[in-house]
């Protein structure tokens, strides 16, 4: 079963001596621990993970195996106590005062003052960009995720999954090469998910951006992804890291397939031995 | 079957009413109203008017005219035997007997007959629920007034204890260029001025103790130790300092004012969460920024809270502090000197003035706080 994925596989694992890739993520033995007031919490210890433009990554495990905590360490929003971690070859830190990345929450986290559109341009009143390129991108970000028309409203007149698809769109509007997502359909209805599921398929296939996708879905982590990365907990490392070989062009029937099923077998295999039914 | 039981089981509040205002007619027209012989039948119209009432209340019960025509008619029969009770008893001062006393409350009653079926309008259409809205405090009130002057003259209540709002509202015409000029005094000099400077420095000073840590901890408790200083102690301090005039006033307005200021615009820069600022700092944005696109309009429902509460409490202070020294002019002064020569009257007008006042300053600042945070969730409904 573990030959499925590197038998196949066409560029993942020498790509850096062919005409490789451009590397995006490159964490080499990277812990992270938490003092708290009961002792150390080791977060993440000893992570590996390379990641390469164009990638579709998903991070999968159960809650608490870190998977967060690393999509956070790679947007800056925590720093490891050791090891090394670049993005664009650059540190974090660097990275994210390039404006590198759009990041996407678990809840849309929109402004409730601001208008669906005024949401949109927030990133880029920050960036200081000029008031007509600011226009452009709302206009085509919002056509994107298919909420043209709805500029003029403010979010709490949105449902959930049209929040979450504005806070898509805002995060896209930085026109970032890197989308980090942190389970960002967690809290949608199973028929919102595909839907949305789908479209940022097709986004990806169309604009070639390196996204790495938090999720706790197999189905969701098998259907996006050309590399699924399963963690698991205490401490928070990796057990298992998975090259897909499902085509790059994907729709939501290939979930019925025996190649679908294989991968998503042995996501399954991994999150049960990584984890422990201790407690 | 559970909701039959629940709506038996509730009071039934209209046609308690309805009886008890038929009930106290009876009595009003069948005994003295003022004196042992004098009795409702010497003012006819008054008569008249309360068997309406009585007759307009019961309809409902009785099965005729269950309209809004029958429900004007109600409202307008109690105003019209409001008026005429306090024409009558304005020439029996003191005299009233039981049969006014069972008029006045069978009067009270159908007004609140008349608001418990004007409250059941609302639910018909917007606009006219927007017209109840504001009908039923207004009726609410003119109730009190008229229940207050015919109380207050039909026992002869002495002028120097409670005069009658009539008489407080004949001084007030009478005396408008005072009260204008103590207006101008105390509100549009030291209220206005001490609110703006106490409610605009404390803002500033929460954004610099948001933004030092050590500020935090050493002027947020002498802030505090400042608030709960008597105002009695400080206004005569502020007196000397800052003379007689307008200023001393601003001074004990901006000691006020300026700790709940300081405690909620803090408290409401802490307000967002940490999600939030984390979306803000994926965009490496800076303190500023921040500041301005996210602290502020997070911290808006708590600094318009303040900006309440400031509202009224400047007024408090500036009256007071006119106690203790001020030039011949000023609401304070004036009713600290009225009281002394026993012109109660000119104190109540000096009160309704400082209450009308204190009200629409609340209200402007509330409306302004409902167009600015327009978003939040208890305006937004």
């Amino acid at each position: 079963m573990t030959a499925l994925a590197s038998a196949k596989d066409t560029g993942t694992v020498e790509q850096t001596t062919s005409a490789s890739p451009k590397r995006v993520i490159d964490i080499d033995n990277l812990s992270l621990t938490f003092e708290t007031n009961d002792g150390p919490v080791h977060a993440l210890a000893d992570i590996d993970l390379k990641i390469d433009e164009g990638d579709f990554v998903s991070f999968i495990g159960p809650s608490g195996c870190g998977k967060t905590t690393l999509l956070r360490v790679i947007a800056d929003l925590e720093r490891p106590t050791a090891g090394s971690i670049t993005v664009n070859g650059v540190s974090p830190e660097e990275a994210r005062l390039n404006r590198a990345y759009g990041y996407v929450f678990q809840a849309a986290a929109l402004y409730p003052w601001r208008t669906i559109a005024k949401n949109v341009a927030l990133p880029l009143e920050i960036m200081g960009l000029p008031k007509a390129e600011q226009q452009d991108r709302i206009a085509r970000n919002m056509d994107l995720v298919n909420l043209s028309g709805f500029e003029k409203k403010f979010p709490w007149q949105l449902s959930g999954g049209m929040q979450q698809r504005a806070s898509i769109a805002r995060a896209l509007a930085v026109e970032p090469d890197l989308l980090l997502m942190d389970e960002p359909f967690g809290a949608l209805d199973e028929i919102v998910r595909d839907h949305l599921n789908e479209q940022l398929l097709q986004l990806w296939a169309k604009t070639n951006k390196t996204v790495v996708f938090v999720t706790h879905s197999i189905p969701e982590a098998v259907f996006l992804s050309s590399k699924i990365v399963v963690l698991c907990p205490r401490p928070g490392r990796i057990y298992d890291v998975i090259d897909s070989d499902l085509p790059r062009e994907r729709n939501l029937d290939i979930r019925e397939t025996p190649e679908f099923l294989k991968i998503a077998h042995r996501v399954r295999d991994g999150l049960r031995a990584g984890h422990s039914y201790e407690d | 079957m559970s909701i039959q039981t629940a709506a038996k089981r509730r009071i039934d509040m209209p046609a308690l009413l309805a009886w008890f205002v038929v009930l106290m007619v009876i009595v009003g027209l069948f005994s003295p109203i003022f004196g042992p012989d004098y009795g409702v039948m010497d003012v006819p119209s008054l008569a008249v008017c309360l068997v309406i009432l009585a007759i307009a209340g019961v309809r409902y019960e009785l099965g005729f005219m269950r309209n809004l025509i029958g429900d004007l008619i109600l409202g307008l029969v109690a105003a019209t035997s409001a008026w005429l009770l306090v024409s009558t008893v304005s020439q029996h001062v003191g005299e009233a007997k039981l049969g006014f006393w069972a008029l006045v409350v069978a009067t009270w009653a159908a007004s609140w007959l008349f608001v418990e079926r004007l409250a059941l309008w609302k639910s018909r259409s917007q606009s006219l629920a927007r017209i109840v809205n504001l009908a039923i405090p207004a009726i609410f009130g003119i109730t009190l007034l008229v229940l207050w002057q015919l109380v207050v003259t039909g026992a002869g209540v002495p002028k120097v204890l409670l005069p009658a709002p009539s008489e407080i509202w004949l001084r007030l015409i009478n005396s408008v260029p005072t009260l204008w000029a103590d207006f101008q005094q105390t509100f549009l000099k030291a209220v206005l001025a001490g609110y703006i400077i106490g409610c605009g420095s404390a803002f500033l000073i929460a954004i610099l103790v948001d933004r030092v840590p050590f500020l935090r901890r050493g002027l947020l408790p002498i802030g505090n130790l400042v608030s709960a200083l008597p105002i009695i102690g400080v206004a005569p301090i502020m007196v000397m300092w800052f003379g007689f005039d307008w200023p001393s006033k601003a001074a004990v307005v901006i000691i006020m004012t300026f700790f709940p200021m300081l405690v909620n615009t803090v408290a409401g820069l802490a307000a967002s969460d940490a999600m939030q600022r984390d979306l803000m700092r994926t965009y490496a944005s800076n303190y500023w920024q921040t500041l301005f696109k996210l602290r502020l309009p997070m911290a808006m429902p708590f600094i318009f809270n303040a900006l309440k509460i400031n509202s009224t409490l400047a007024l408090i202070g500036a009256i007071v502090a006119e106690f203790f020294g001020t030039p011949i002019v000023g609401m304070g002064f004036r009713i600290s000197t009225e009281v002394g020569r026993m012109n109660v009257d000119m104190v109540w007008a000096e009160i309704a003035v400082a209450a009308l006042a204190g009200s629409l300053f609340y209200g402007a600042v509330a409306l302004i706080e409902r167009a600015v945070t327009f978003w939040h969730p208890s305006i937004r409904g």
